[in-house]
């Protein structure tokens, strides 16, 4: 078939843990603490009887800024509810979550498109809410049945949940998705987004629109896929289940009309999902306000503000690196999405030389490969922003060929092996003992040296045969270091052509 | 109020009802509404809803750590614990959040 049959739904719910001191309504510490279970409660956190929760100001303030750098719009009145819950994982058996009113609502993220060079794809954000996370279960893994442990130190830390549209049409789009998310949350400071910690988790809700081929179309069952725990996860999960759900059509011819929305779980060890249990009713959450705390009232000048003092979005980066350092799309996309580690590493040494496609060059393939090698962080790279800079500004001065950079770029990179301090000034000395020689005299001699030394080579290029001023270059480069090769090869041809 | 409702709202407050129990709070909450109903009379199209029962907005405190309660406190009312967890049957459902 020539078109595909079906066109894939796909929406996600993002939860991202932020990064405050203390829990959204406590005071106890906001930290990942597996090691030392339950040594981060305290009555309101554990709901014992008459503890009161109170919002955490900053908590706050970087959901309304999460919700901004997501061009959503501020409602100015939000307030609280209560989502029955019986979980062992949150002990009031209410999480205390926002039902109707939201802080945030309609705004948007964009993602590159999935055929190349297509136009950015703006995916709808339904609404940004904040709420407070569950605690951890761990389940007993001899297969006994034995009881399950609960750590309550992560009950109440305070969980953004971002909720898209369902606009995106490809498990390799949502991953962009995704990944873009990521990176928003990280250059904004609001979350550390570490999966593994389980600080960024995702959920998707995932369907097909079937095409009959009376021109019609049939929805399929939404499927609500969890225990994603990895971005490459969720991208196998829904191409699985986009599979799956369009050969359970085939067979069964089962519409959305025909079952509620079911949740199935991910098995990463198999690569399938599996059907979980039933997804109860939203009703039967029992939504209420939450008497204990009060609604936020905000004006247009406060969000203002926060609007204002917003740093540099990704996207914005991305276009500015484009227009002002002269990177490609995909350069751009590549060094912004390492992170604000790198992005400030690089924009640090494209100040230093002054020419962005040499430091992207030199970022994205030298350091890059040095650092996933390495396994450290860019904080701790021996070959700092300083450095590189000092060095590749001998390249962008023309002083310093690229292969001598190289060099002394794996010099330094062996100095540090042995711990050596290393300086700017170090750079500078092994650079200039590398520099380009302008000296044409010395270099007109040695060139005549060698020219006069292989009379048989010579008759060659004379004859056309360039590639024979090989053996005469290599005798010329022995004897001035630091000539540039290859104005010596032009200087080569030209003077046995002229003799 | 049906019988089945009533098993409904009680499995979801995770409530445990004898027949009798079930048939006696159903007169029960049936009562209650039939009370409740008449504020259906009142004619509302001109009030804002109430968002809250008390008159006070932006209530914060700042992000700051204060103590909590050692792992012994925390675990003091649990009704079984290892001394590191709280222990609870195995849990089989998958978990929303
Ligand atoms: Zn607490």
């Amino acid at each position: 078939m020539s078109s595909p049959s079906y066109t894939v739904i796909i929406g996600l719910e993002v939860h991202t843990q932020l990064k405050t001191n203390s829990k959204l309504f406590c005071s106890c510490a906001n930290e990942f603490n597996p090691d030392n279970p339950n040594t981060q409660t305290c009555p309101v956190c554990l709901g014992l009887p008459g503890a009161l929760p109170v919002m955490n100001r900053h908590a706050f303030d970087l959901s309304l800024k999460t919700a901004l750098a997501l061009n959503c719009t501020i409602p100015h009145f939000t307030k609280w509810d209560r989502k029955q819950y019986y979980y062992p994982d949150l002990p009031k058996a209410y999480q205390i979550s926002q039902f109707d009113l939201p802080f945030s609502e309609n705004g948007w993220l964009e993602i590159t498109n999935d055929e190349d060079g297509g136009p950015v794809r703006r995916i709808n954000i339904t609404r940004a809410h904040l709420e407070e996370d569950a605690g951890k279960n761990v389940h007993d893994e001899s297969g006994q049945g034995g009881d399950s442990g609960v750590d309550l130190n992560r009950t109440g830390t305070p969980l953004l949940e971002i909720v898209s549209e369902p606009d995106l049409r490809s498990a390799s789009e949502a991953r962009r998705y995704l990944e873009e998310m990521r990176t928003l949350l990280l250059f904004i400071e609001v979350s550390d987004c570490n999966m593994q910690e389980g600080s960024l988790r995702c959920d998707a809700n995932v369907n097909l629109h079937i095409h009959n081929e009376d021109g019609t179309t049939t929805a399929t069952p939404i499927v609500e896929l969890k225990n994603m725990n990895s971005f490459r996860n969720v991208e196998m999960a829904i191409d699985y289940e986009v599979k799956r759900q369009h050969s359970e059509f085939k067979k069964t011819g089962k519409t959305i009309d025909d079952s509620s929305k079911v949740t199935r779980g991910w098995d990463a060890e198999r690569s399938v999902t599996f059907a979980q249990r039933e997804k109860e009713d939203v009703s039967d959450y029992r939504f209420f306000p939450d008497p204990d705390l009060v609604p936020v009232v905000l004006t247009e000048s406060e969000i203002e503000v926060v609007r204002r003092s917003l740093p540099e979005t990704p996207a914005v980066k991305r276009d500015r690196f484009r227009t002002e350092h002269g990177l490609t799309e995909y350069d751009a996309s590549v060094i912004i999405g390492q992170g604000p580690g790198i992005t400030a590493y690089f924009e640090a040494v494209v100040f230093a030389c002054g020419d962005g496609k040499i430091a992207v060059n030199w970022v994205t393939q030298d350091v890059l490969r040095d650092l996933n090698a390495s396994e450290s962080g860019v904080d701790d790279f021996p070959i700092t922003s300083d450095l590189l800079g000092t060095l590749l500004k001998w390249i962008t001065s023309e002083r310093l060929t690229n292969k001598s950079a190289r060099e002394v770029y794996a010099i330094l990179k062996k100095r540090a092996v042995t711990g050596d301090e290393i300086s700017v000034q170090d750079v500078e000395t092994l650079a200039a003992e590398r520099e380009i020689v302008r000296d044409t005299g010395a270099l007109e001699a040695a060139i005549a040296a060698a020219i006069a030394s292989r009379p048989d080579a010579v008759e060659d290029v004379k004859t056309g045969k360039l590639q024979a001023v090989g053996p005469m270059m290599g005798m010329v480069m022995k004897q001035v270091g630091g000539a540039d090769p290859k104005e010596v090869r032009a200087m080569l041809i030209s003077m046995i052509q002229d003799s | 109020m049906e019988i089945d409702e009533v098993r409904k709202v009680a499995s979801l407050a995770r409530l445990e009802l004898s027949d009798q129990e079930l048939e006696t709070y159903g007169q029960n909450l049936t009562q209650i509404l039939g009370y409740v109903e008449v504020l259906n009379e009142v004619d509302i199209k001109e009030v804002m809803p109430m968002p809250h029962a008390v008159d006070l907005q932006n209530v914060f405190r700042p992000d700051e750590r204060g103590p909590s309660l050692n792992r012994t406190a925390a675990l003091s009312n649990a009704p079984k614990t290892d001394g590191q967890f709280f222990q609870v049957p195995q849990i089989l459902e998958q978990k929303d959040a």
